[in-house]
């Protein structure tokens, strides 16, 4: 049963950096931006978290450096494709290209160094329940942060009038532009918002999964991410299932090898990739399911008529 | 009077010549303030980044000693991949998982050396470069039937089969292919010299380059003068328009991920036979993902692949330089 356990604390611990990263995602194609670029944020929050905790010892100090490199970078991408109306496709892709490098480059002097780990909660008498205790009680932080951001925009998103703002800018730039919302200031504050969710997603990965530094550690989670966030077709609830999902396929792969079924390790490192494609395949040929839900203007440039 | 500000229909004919060079000035400064923040002369360092790597020519060409030969051999990968991405772009096909039609390439390529190691016929090149090329575009048309059966991002499921494609051939080279005699290293046996593309004389410049300055030129004039060409950047800029002039979009999504993904798989093929020599767990520098900054830097014009291609090359030589004379990681 033990062993059970561990298996579920590290689904939990696998799927908190995808369900960061995408909840963040799934706002900004919510008001009509496609940051492709959520690799490239969470490789620099990663790097940036790991040096800010190993410097002052801290890994909150370390959480807020991760939030604040991955907002700086979707700063960046804001600029460029809100301001300057680049295609947000192929910035995207530049911005995880800049991400992942300039992360090795900042890294250089981490690799090897043993990290500064964001401790699990322990509260006395609760986090002591057997099995129940350290799954509810027991978990890190931003395990309880991942999921309060879902709930925050779940409600938010629907049940606000910044909601509604933010998903007629989605739906309809021309539309809300006309009825004078400020299209640019929401894109801006979506995409800043969502770079910050990557980073804190990058810097849960070497603060919190793997307490250390590795050159393109975040391996393509940040693009599962951008695949989870279609998978729960733009719908905060669905999205953290789907992460939940995922950590439990990566997390079965590595328990299965340990068995050593003589199954090739290769194989089963490379499954969480192919349920990804499988799963996009399933949802993205649901049609009815991805037209209610897509965004209309989803990636589509918005200058502003005089 | 009233004076009406019109914005114009088109870019200047300066703004289209100055705005590359506005953004290799941008990038020179930006690189200059990086290394300036790693504590490095920025003038001493660009000047051995980016003018180091050519300087060899003017040093070594009297000694018949060619390192543009390097430059040329690191640029080909990037300007036959880059080339074919040009073109799959400016149909608004986003094909980012070249670094896996590559390996794929790589890997059905090897088939030969490995299982046919001692068929030597004129045809053994011609073998390998096709199954390379077949290799590739197997792999690209796994997202194309994907976007067109379900509609599912061809963005993400290339993306996704690069990390299959190197787990599959990490499994190869540890598994069925390791070379018996090899010391348990992962990798297959050394490519015979009859597996090898062809040399220029006393050279390292290899079929493959040449090979890369056809494709571009090919793909260039296919652009620029055929119904195809005309056909793919309508469908980019309209795709509306091009669905009124009969032109299919299933078909072009076929059309350019089977083209750039066969691309790939050949440069992934000509990397292996005549630079790396045989399949080992890692057989590119990310020469797939490097390309797709080539086709943009090359305004997805195949013929402007050739010269971001070497101009990428310079910064990977550059990287080797800085590396060994500044220290600083590539």
């Amino acid at each position: 049963m033990s062993e059970l356990l561990a298996i579920v604390l590290t689904i939990i611990t696998a799927s908190t950096p995808l369900l960061l990263a995408a909840i963040g995602e799934l706002v900004v194609e919510r008001s009509g931006v496609l940051n492709l670029g959520v690799e490239g944020m969470m490789a620099i929050g990663a790097v940036c978290g790991f040096g800010a905790a190993l410097a002052s010892g801290s890994p909150y100090l370390g959480i807020l450096a991760a939030m604040a490199a991955g907002a700086a970078l979707s700063l960046l991408f804001a600029f460029l494709t809100v301001t300057l109306v680049s295609n947000q496709v192929a910035t995207g892709l530049a911005l995880t290209l800049l991400g992942l490098g300039l992360s090795g480059l900042i890294g250089e002097s981490f690799v090897g160094q043993p990290g500064v780990k964001l401790e699990r909660l322990h509260i006395p008498g609760l986090s002591d329940i057997p099995y129940l205790g350290p799954i509810l009680f027991g978990q890190d932080l931003l395990v309880y942060a991942a999921l309060a951001i879902t709930a925050a925009v779940a409600y938010l998103l629907f049940r606000s009038k910044l909601g509604l703002v933010i998903r007629a800018v989605g739906d309809s730039h021309q539309s809300a532009h006309a009825l004078g919302y400020g299209v640019i200031p929401v894109r801006y504050a979506c995409v800043v918002f969502g770079g910050t969710c990557a980073g804190l997603a990058g810097g849960y990965l070497s603060l919190a999964y793997t307490p250390q530094w590795i050159e393109n550690m975040t391996a393509g989670r940040g693009w599962i991410a951008l695949a989870l966030v279609v998978f729960g077709s733009w719908l905060p609830w669905r999205v953290a299932l789907g992460a939940y999902l995922f950590g439990t396929v990566m997390i079965l792969g590595f328990a299965v090898q340990t068995k050593g079924l003589g199954i090739p390790p290769q194989f089963l490192s490379s499954l969480p990739y192919l349920v990804t494609i499988i799963a996009l395949v399933v949802i993205s040929g649901n049609r009815a399911l991805t037209r209610a839900n897509t965004p209309a203007c989803l990636g589509q440039p918005f200058v502003p008529d005089r | 009077m009233r004076l009406l500000l019109e914005k114009r229909s088109e870019h200047s004919q300066l703004m289209t010549v100055i705005s590359p060079l506005i953004a290799v000035a941008l990038t020179l400064v930006t690189g200059g303030f990086m290394f300036l923040a790693m504590g490095l002369n920025p003038f001493e360092a660009l000047y051995v980044y980016f003018l180091e790597p050519l300087k060899f020519f003017w040093t070594f060409a009297a000694e018949d000693f060619w390192p543009l030969e390097q430059l040329a051999v690191k640029a080909a990968p990037l300007v036959l991949i880059g080339a074919g991405l040009a073109v799959a772009y400016s149909a608004n096909v986003w094909n980012i998982g070249a670094e896996g039609q590559l390996t794929a390439g790589a890997i059905l390529g090897a088939v030969v050396p490995v299982y046919f190691t001692d068929w030597q016929s004129p045809l053994t090149l011609i073998a390998m470069l096709a199954l390379g090329a077949i290799g590739g575009m197997l792999w690209a048309a796994i997202p194309a039937f994907l976007k067109n059966r379900f509609g599912a991002s061809e963005i993400l499921t290339s993306l996704m089969l690069v990390y299959v494609s190197q787990l599959l051939l990490d499994w190869l080279v540890r598994g069925p292919w390791r070379d018996p005699a090899g010391h348990n290293f992962p990798q297959t046996v050394a490519f015979a010299d009859w597996q090898v593309l062809p040399v220029f004389g006393e050279s390292s410049l290899h079929l493959g380059v040449l090979l890369a300055v056809i494709a571009a030129a090919a793909l260039a004039f296919m652009m620029a003068r055929t119904l195809k060409g005309f056909e793919i950047k309508t469908l980019g800029v309209s795709p509306r328009a091009g669905r009124f002039a009969g032109f299919s979009r299933a078909g072009s999504v076929w059309f350019c991920l089977l083209l750039s993904g066969g691309l790939a798989g050949l440069a992934g093929i000509a990397e292996v036979m005549n630079t790396v020599g045989q399949l080992q767990p890692k057989i590119s520098p990310g020469y797939g993902f490097t390309a797709i900054i080539v086709a943009f830097l090359g305004r997805l014009n195949p013929l402007g692949t050739l010269i971001a291609g070497l101009a990428l090359a310079i910064s990977y030589l550059g990287g080797e330089a800085a590396q060994v004379s500044l220290g600083v990681s590539a």
